[in-house]
């Protein structure tokens, strides 16, 4: 079971709409740039005051992925091994999440396979992004 | 005046800032080491501040130099390997107390400041600029040349030093609560390991080149025979066990493709190093290892953790500024110590340099060929973090003893000890030093 999430400021549009089942990210609307993880400063331009949240597909391709067997995170090392994936985004490759491919076996991860977002819970029931192999 | 962080402009960050004005002005003169310990036992005499003035008096001797000729001190005042004092424990008041103490009880325990220093070293009455350095031994040596080039200090001890306490590593704090903050969790919530990032990398490698993780056992074989060979070191002083090739491939995962022998082990240490103008060091007890360049990267990654796209760019553009500023090329390195703690971005940076004309995606090869201390391509001659433990130093020390013919029985001998480049730690944001034998 993963750590429970207490929003903050910075990041709070994001847990928000993950409890709606919606993936938002970051946007400076001045650079028409994603940005994640979220900043309070566009990381391209510097600007502040143009930064917004806006949904996205949650589709995207498996870049790359590795297998944990000595997490530091003590509600995981019950779950060891399992995968931990990065997954880029149809709308900006540039754009990474992770994510523990529920469904998919330990090791035996598609890299390159196309993937979609679903919503799972965490220890204090704030919902998360995950990723599963379509 | 509290002692401030260097400024940006004291670092050597961009392309095109052609030759290192102060090139072969500076050198290394002296060096200073604590002893090693896997863990901190609490008693004073092992303190981070006890080995600290202890490495720094041995740099001092050894350079030659009375202590009152010193006046320049760059250290680093973070001193953790991953650990800190947790809130909830009684302070280690015997430890305390056994030294002149700041206004900062953990000050010489877990964190280290020019206050506690100078209060506790009065030997050094002349101390006219001090600054900080964040991070690393490798950043502090690039401002210490930068201070000295400039004239702000003419003799200057540099200083890093390691706390390591009692636990696993990295597994208190947030990490053993049942909640975390939202922006921690948008990077942590997966639980990933130090060195995920970086196996994410190398996994990537081998797709890309056709690689895979066994042909990384040479490097390492050779990584920790070098460090039996680093008296100072660790697994020398502690663990003087050579490894097999059967112990590093059936090691268990930490994140799998990076083992328990890709990771470095976190140890208690400290070492100190005395840099001085090349006209001082003339007449100083050792032969000097002049400094031709010294330079930072620090790129950041557009997404959460770096694609190998960004690294190998990175690493390109990292050799480019360490040869522009030395005014020297790949085939003028005699040797090469970039960071190699995790194992698994050496190849990155070496390759990065084209040592011995090796691309992206040839090390693994090259670590095929002879790459020891005896042959004509040594690789990482320190053993570095994984031949000596955890202090992100071994490879300048090495570097300036090779080039001063006293490495002992890690001296290289294939070739003559010239040039030599060494520096880290990841290949997005590191220092590098570029070391000679000679001024010009």
């Amino acid at each position: 079971m993963k750590q429970g999430v207490i929003p903050d400021q910075l990041t709070a549009p994001f847990w928000e709409a993950a409890n709606d089942s919606k993936l938002v990210i970051q946007k400076c609307s001045k650079c028409d740039r994603f940005q994640h993880p979220p900043a309070q400063e566009c990381g391209q331009c510097g600007s502040a005051g143009d930064l917004t949240w806006e949904e996205v597909s949650g589709k995207g391709r498996l870049y790359n992925y590795g297998v944990v067997h000595d997490c530091p995170i003590r509600l995981l090392q019950d779950d060891q091994p399992f995968n931990v994936a990065v997954v880029m985004l149809d709308e900006d490759p540039g754009i990474q999440m992770y994510s523990h491919l529920p469904g998919t076996p330990v090791d035996d991860v598609p890299v390159g396979a196309d993937v979609e977002v679903v919503f799972e819970d965490t220890a204090n029931g704030q919902k998360v992004p995950e990723w599963k192999v379509v | 005046m509290a002692t401030e962080y260097a400024p940006s402009s004291m670092y050597r960050s961009s392309e095109g800032m052609g030759v290192w004005e102060h090139r072969g002005k500076v050198a290394a003169v002296g060096i200073g080491h604590s002893p090693t310990e896997r863990r901190w036992d609490e008693s004073p005499e092992t303190s981070v501040g006890a080995w600290s003035i202890i490495a720094l008096r041995q740099a001092i001797a050894d350079a030659g130099v009375a202590p009152d000729q010193v006046d320049g001190l760059v250290i680093v005042p973070v001193t953790t390997t991953g650990a800190f004092w947790p809130d909830d424990k009684p302070l280690p008041r015997e430890a305390i107390e056994a030294f002149v103490q700041t206004s900062d009880p953990l000050d010489g325990i877990a964190k280290l400041s020019h206050e506690w220093l100078l209060k506790n070293m009065p030997e050094l009455t002349n101390i006219k600029y001090s600054v900080y350095a964040p991070v690393c031994m490798s950043n502090a040596l690039n401002v210490a040349a930068q201070v000295i080039g400039d004239g702000l200090a003419h003799t200057v001890l540099v200083l890093k030093a390691w706390h390591n306490l009692e636990g696993r590593y990295y597994q208190g704090g947030a990490n053993a609560q049942d909640a975390i903050d939202g922006t921690s969790a948008i990077r942590s919530l997966w639980g990933a390991p130090a060195c995920y990032g970086t196996a994410l990398q190398f996994a990537e490698y081998c797709r890309k080149y056709g690689k895979d993780h066994e042909m990384m056992t040479p490097f390492i074989i050779n990584s920790r025979r070098n460090g039996l060979m680093f008296p100072e070191g660790y697994w020398a002083q502690h663990r003087p066990e050579e490894l097999t090739p059967e112990d590093y491939q059936l090691a268990r995962w930490i994140a799998k493709p990076a083992n328990l022998f890709d990771n470095d082990i976190p140890i208690m240490c400290a070492a100190a190093y005395l840099f001085t103008t090349a006209e001082r060091a003339k007449d100083m007890k050792q032969k000097p290892v002049y400094i031709l360049n010294h330079v930072d990267s620090n790129a950041v990654p557009r997404g959460l953790t770096p694609t190998l796209d960004e690294v190998e760019s990175e690493c390109a553009l990292t050799a480019k500024k360490i040869y522009e500023g030395a005014g020297i090329t790949a085939a003028d390195l005699s040797f090469e110590n970039m960071y190699d703690g995790f194992t698994e971005f050496h190849q990155f940076h070496i390759e990065g340099l084209g040592y011995r004309g090796i691309g992206f995606g040839d090390a693994l090869d090259f670590y095929q060929t002879d790459i020891s201390i005896e042959g004509p391509n040594p690789v990482s001659p320190s053993g570095g973090n994984i031949g000596s433990g955890r202090s992100r130093f071994w490879m300048h020390t090495d570097s300036i003893q090779q080039i001063q013919g006293r490495a002992g029985g890690r001296q290289i001998t294939g070739v003559d000890p010239e040039i030599g480049v060494s520096g880290g730690p990841m290949p997005l944001g590191g220092n590098y030093t570029v070391w000679s034998a000679t001024p010009d």
